[in-house]
């Protein structure tokens, strides 16, 4: 073969794409981590097999124990449960735009001073961190068992939420548009309502409308530890080994969390 | 901008028409009738001498809270590192799940819109509609306690998520690239493997990332129903009423979740 020749059949086999990380000790150093740390995560599971191997009897069981699902023995007791945890949601979102509002703005660098921007942040941070089950345990302590704790669980994780993406869509706005709306000689709020808003509204409705969906799912759990809604139901149904009730409620769940998914979809794409 | 004309003929501007205005007007009454019509359900099941009491509660909790029982987190480190290896495991797990049933459920590689992709969406919709605490009080009652419930409950709620936001990102390459490799008589799978998959991969990488995240939130939490790791020590805590050793707990769950979040923000800003 004359070295002039260029073979380009072979050459198209030898490409190969860029690794994703270019160095490659470095490339080398992450794959040996990554599989050191899996086989030490791996040996710390510590399986009980028999108790396993009944699992797969118990599941037989178990799944057994869900079908029919059971709509109408317990049929009150869902229903409230389900009123339950609408009415949390419905008030929780509104609770929690609201008081985010304030937030969002403190939190954005570009309409408030360094002092009130780190508190908001603050305030961002602390109720991202917990889950809402570890805040639903703290409110629920404090005000007793019922779907009030839940509400104000997941009032004060919204604010976190919507504060915090609001707070990104605010410091991203043009801000040759509030400079406009400034120059007019405008106070801070007539800044506000007539040269952020209108930029955000879009963005704010949008969450607005996905945060509705989030509480309802949330509010579906928070009954495991006392916080009211759905969950209670579910928690008592459990406890109580009637299954097929379970079942039911899962079912309840799965449809309005599924209608909720759609409702928000479609409010998202009509503002967007 | 609607414009109305005055009786005399010059135009008048507005910004919506009387019947848009009225139209807004009645969305914000009913918004607010809902919302009050809601605490009132709310309000009637709550016990409001226990609420006026929470500011002392609350004193009350925080006084039992501190100091921190700092000496207890020497038996926290191995049910921490359980919740790290559960979030972990249980996201490589969702990930070899949901990325075939991603590619399954995109309309652009799905081997059959009819049959494969709605029975896919079902499964993807089914697992993201039940919260993973959920999830783990089935897995618990199946595999008895332990942390190979918690890795199976990540792994259930994970799978939903990771494949509809990957199938998503399938959705939305470029379809010439797509193109430009079957014009050079490539079969499906070389399609697949040189035309799709570098395109969603930065999408990939940052989906697995920000699950995790989530992940490890979730996995703090998971304990109280029994599947194992930090929230197992928290419910003991709790249930004995320790609550210093529950502030501990707090403080190390905060850690975690902050260095977690950090990392994910680390790799996702890196990879898109």
């Amino acid at each position: 073969m004359s070295a002039t020749h260029f073979d380009a059949a072979a050459a198209a086999r030898a490409w190969r794409p860029p690794p994703l990380i270019e160095t490659p000790w470095l490339r080398y150093a992450v794959y040996l981590g990554a599989l050191a740390y899996a086989l030490v995560a791996f040996s710390t599971i510590e399986v009980n097999w028999t108790r396993a191997a009944e699992g797969v009897e118990r599941a037989g069981r178990f799944l057994s124990g869900f079908f029919p699902p059971d709509f109408v023995t317990k049929g009150d007791d869902i229903l409230a449960g389900l009123l339950e945890s609408l009415t949390m949601t419905v008030v929780s979102t509104g609770i929690g735009i609201i008081l985010s509002i304030p937030v969002a703005l403190g939190a954005s660098r570009n309409l408030a001073p360094l002092p009130v921007y780190l508190f908001c942040r603050g305030i961002i941070a602390i109720s991202r961190t917990f889950q809402e089950i570890i805040i639903a345990i703290v409110f629920v302590a404090m005000v007793g068992f019922g779907p009030l704790a839940g509400t104000l669980t997941l009032a004060f994780a919204t604010i976190g939420f919507m504060a915090k993406l609001i707070a990104e869509d605010i410091e991203d706005i043009q801000a040759s548009q509030a400079e406009a709306v400034r120059a007019t000689g405008s106070s801070w709020f007539q800044l506000l309502a007539w040269g952020v808003l209108p930029q955000v509204r879009p963005r704010l409705i949008g969450l607005s409308a996905y945060r509705l969906d989030i509480n309802f799912r949330e509010s579906a759990v928070l009954g495991l530890v006392g916080a009211g809604g759905i969950g209670d139901t579910l928690n008592t149904s459990f406890d109580r080994y009637e299954f097929d009730t379970a079942a039911a409620v899962l079912i309840v769940i799965i449809v309005i969390v599924l209608a909720c998914e759609y409702a928000s979809g479609y409010i998202r794409r009509q503002v967007q | 901008m609607a414009i109305l004309t005055r009786a005399d003929g010059t135009p008048d501007w507005r910004r919506r028409t009387p019947k848009a205005d009225l139209l807004v007007w009645a969305g914000w009454f009913g918004a607010v009738a809902l919302t009050v019509a809601c605490f009132q359900f709310i309000s009637d099941r709550t016990i409001w001498p226990f609420v006026w009491d929470a500011p002392a509660q609350g004193a009350d909790l925080i006084g039992r809270m501190f100091p921190p029982r700092w000496s207890y987190a020497s038996q926290l480190w191995k049910p921490l590192l359980d919740t790290i290896n559960m979030a972990t495991i249980g996201t490589a797990l969702a990930i070899v799940i949901g990325v075939p049933l991603a590619f399954l459920a995109a309309h652009n590689t799905t081997p059959s819109r009819l049959v494969v992709r709605p029975v896919v969406l079902f499964i993807i919709v089914a697992s993201r509609s039940i919260n993973s605490l959920i999830w783990a009080l089935i897995l618990v009652i199946i595999l008895g306690p332990g942390i190979l419930a918690g890795i199976m409950a990540i792994a259930l709620r994970s799978v939903g998520f990771i494949a509809k936001l990957l199938y998503e990102a399938i959705e939305e390459i470029d379809a010439t690239q797509v193109e430009a490799v079957t014009a050079t008589g490539a079969s499906r799978p070389q399609v697949l493997g040189w035309a799709i998959v570098p395109q969603v991969m930065p999408a990939f990488a940052g989906i697995s990332v920000f699950r995790w995240d989530i992940n490890i939130r979730e996995a703090t939490v998971l304990g109280l129903v029994g599947a194992g790791g930090i929230g197992m020590q928290m419910q003991a805590s709790i249930n004995v009423l320790a609550w210093p050793q529950v502030t501990t707990i707090f403080v190390l769950i905060l850690g975690t979740v902050l260095v977690s979040e950090w990392l994910s923000a680390r790799v996702r800003h890196a990879v898109i």
